[in-house]
């Protein structure tokens, strides 16, 4: 049974639609890679996904244990947490948040999580220290803790390697295909064509005229063979953050 | 009279120790949002609110209602849940809202205190409201319980919640994608800083409230470095600026409000010194 399913699904801002009667499920285990220009929808497809905002029409569904609270999200960085004063563990510990209702404390075993998710990351020497402080890589790894603590097992990653060095980004790209491998679900926006092929099982391009199947399909695709082809020209070292 | 002798003399009188017990409870509320609100880029709303607090309570004075503190709390935290609850739906963005309603209720509130009032002293009564002069010292029993319950309120509100609170402040959109009520909590937050910035007005004055409810939480961000040490840092030293203040103006006759003040910029200038010389501490 599929974890997402997207039906007749239509996005767009102020009555304009810019996403037409898209269609996809993503089933446990698989990694998804979502494509498209900028303002194509991506994030806003996501948006929808995580119900911060309603879908102009369309429906979607969540199964085999997933519910809309417990997908794990890493959302892009914003300017307040940059000078943000907060221990790693702090902000991981606040990925259990959603599912504590009105407890106002934490759990042991989410204190036990938090510490094991933070070894699992690469973070267990730095679990004391000032998000503030980090580097980049560092302050993602943390992000996606948090989301980690925050999921079942679906992970929805809005661009993580922005803004990353290109060693960096292939650690993190290591680790989060690490976490698929065993048994998170993974559903990632990227501008990087060429990871987006080599890790991921399925790739969806969200625009005016939308695909979704495999990697391959893709590339051999009328959507995905121009612009697969135009971002490799930019960007032959897949960065994210140049683009 | 030696030092000592004088400070015992005052400690002798209910006055005194009223204006210290609700001095530290309402220093020690604002400071714990005042994390929140810096963080969130909201240090204005304080500002704003308490200017509405001003008008409300020039409303009280024109009814003549013999306590002001119910109208006052209510009109304030009818504005806060617009300000800060309505404030993404409207028109008009969020700063320009809050100095609109902030000059608004402070132009009408000396309009109606002008065009009503009986008194003698207008405008003694007026910087009285707006600076705090002597207002925490002439306390009424009902007016210092009435401090000590809410402040009660609103210190079990933020250990209760504290955890939601940091989750809301670092990352609103995470924590309403994983289920949290952020509109709820907002609404919550929003009163609870209307009734902090209400219960301030008499230790300070409402032109002074910001203050009270930023410079202990941006003298514990110099130094510290998690959320939780800057929460109790920045409590720890609003109580103790505060306690000193009052000390300081009763023993020199100065004006109480702005002593306060002048005691938190000093800490803020002692902090920021530490934390340029240690690179921070405190992990």
């Amino acid at each position: 049974m599929a974890q997402l399913t997207c039906r007749d699904l239509c996005l767009g801002y102020d009555g304009r639609e810019i996403v037409h009667q898209l269609n996809f499920a993503v089933n446990p285990g698989d990694y998804l890679a979502v494509l498209g220009e900028n303002g194509a929808g991506k994030s806003t497809l996501m948006r929808t996904i995580l119900g911060l905002r309603p879908p102009m029409s369309g429906e979607i569904l969540y199964g085999d244990g997933v519910s809309r609270s417990t997908i794990g999200y890493l959302p892009q960085q914003t300017v307040v947490q940059k000078d943000f004063p907060a221990s790693v563990r702090e902000i991981v510990l606040s990925g259990f948040e959603g599912q504590s209702g009105l407890r106002p404390f934490r759990t042991r075993e989410q204190k036990k999580t938090a510490e094991r998710v933070m070894d699992r990351v690469g973070l267990g020497e730095l679990k004391t220290r000032c998000y503030r402080e980090l580097s980049g890589g560092q302050q993602q790894r943390v992000l996606l803790a948090r989301a980690l603590c925050a999921a079942g097992n679906l992970l929805l990653l809005d661009e993580p390697a922005t803004g990353l060095d290109p060693r960096i980004t292939a650690e993190l790209y290591d680790l989060i295909g690490g976490l698929n491998a065993g048994g998170t679900t993974v559903m990632m926006i990227t501008h990087d064509v060429s990871a987006a092929v080599r890790y991921a099982s399925h790739v969806l391009h969200v625009g005016p005229e939308w695909y979704f199947g495999t990697p391959a399909g893709y590339l051999a695709s009328e959507i995905g063979r121009p612009f697969a082809e135009r971002l490799l020209k930019e960007n032959p070292t897949g960065r994210e953050g140049s683009l | 009279m030696s030092f000592a002798e004088t400070l015992q003399l005052y400690f002798s009188r209910s006055f005194v120790w009223n204006a210290l017990i609700v001095g530290t409870l309402v220093s020690l509320c604002s400071s714990l949002l005042g994390v929140t609100l810096v963080l969130k880029r909201l240090s204005f709303i304080g500002d704003g609110l308490s200017h509405v607090a001003f008008g409300a309570m020039a409303i009280a004075s024109v009814m003549k209602l013999t306590d002001d503190m119910p109208l006052t709390l209510a009109v304030t935290i009818l504005c806060a849940v617009l300000l800060l609850g309505m404030g993404r739906r409207t028109k008009i963005s969020g700063d320009a809202a809050v100095a609109m309603i902030s000059v608004g209720a402070l132009a009408v509130g000396y309009l109606l205190m002008n065009l009503f009032s009986k008194s003698a002293n207008l405008s003694g009564d007026v910087c009285a409201t707006l600076f705090g002069s002597t207002s925490i010292l002439t306390l009424t029993e009902s007016k210092v319980w009435m401090s000590v319950v809410l402040s009660a309120a609103v210190i079990l509100v933020f250990v209760l919640f504290y955890n939601k609170i940091f989750a809301l402040t670092f990352d609103e959109e995470f924590a309403e994608a994983t289920g949290v009520r952020a509109g709820l909590y907002n609404l919550a937050t929003a009163a609870v800083i209307a009734v902090i910035i209400v219960l301030a007005m008499n230790l300070v004055g409402s032109l002074l409230i910001s203050a009270l409810v930023i410079f202990p939480a941006l003298s514990a961000m110099r130094v510290f470095k998690s959320f939780r040490s800057v929460t109790v840092c920045a409590a720890v030293v609003s109580v103790l600026c505060t306690v000193l203040g009052i000390l300081i103006s009763i023993l020199k006759g100065t004006p109480v409000g702005s002593t306060i003040v002048a005691v938190d910029i000093a800490a803020f200038a002692l902090f920021a010194i530490a934390g340029k010389l240690n690179g921070g501490f405190g992990k």
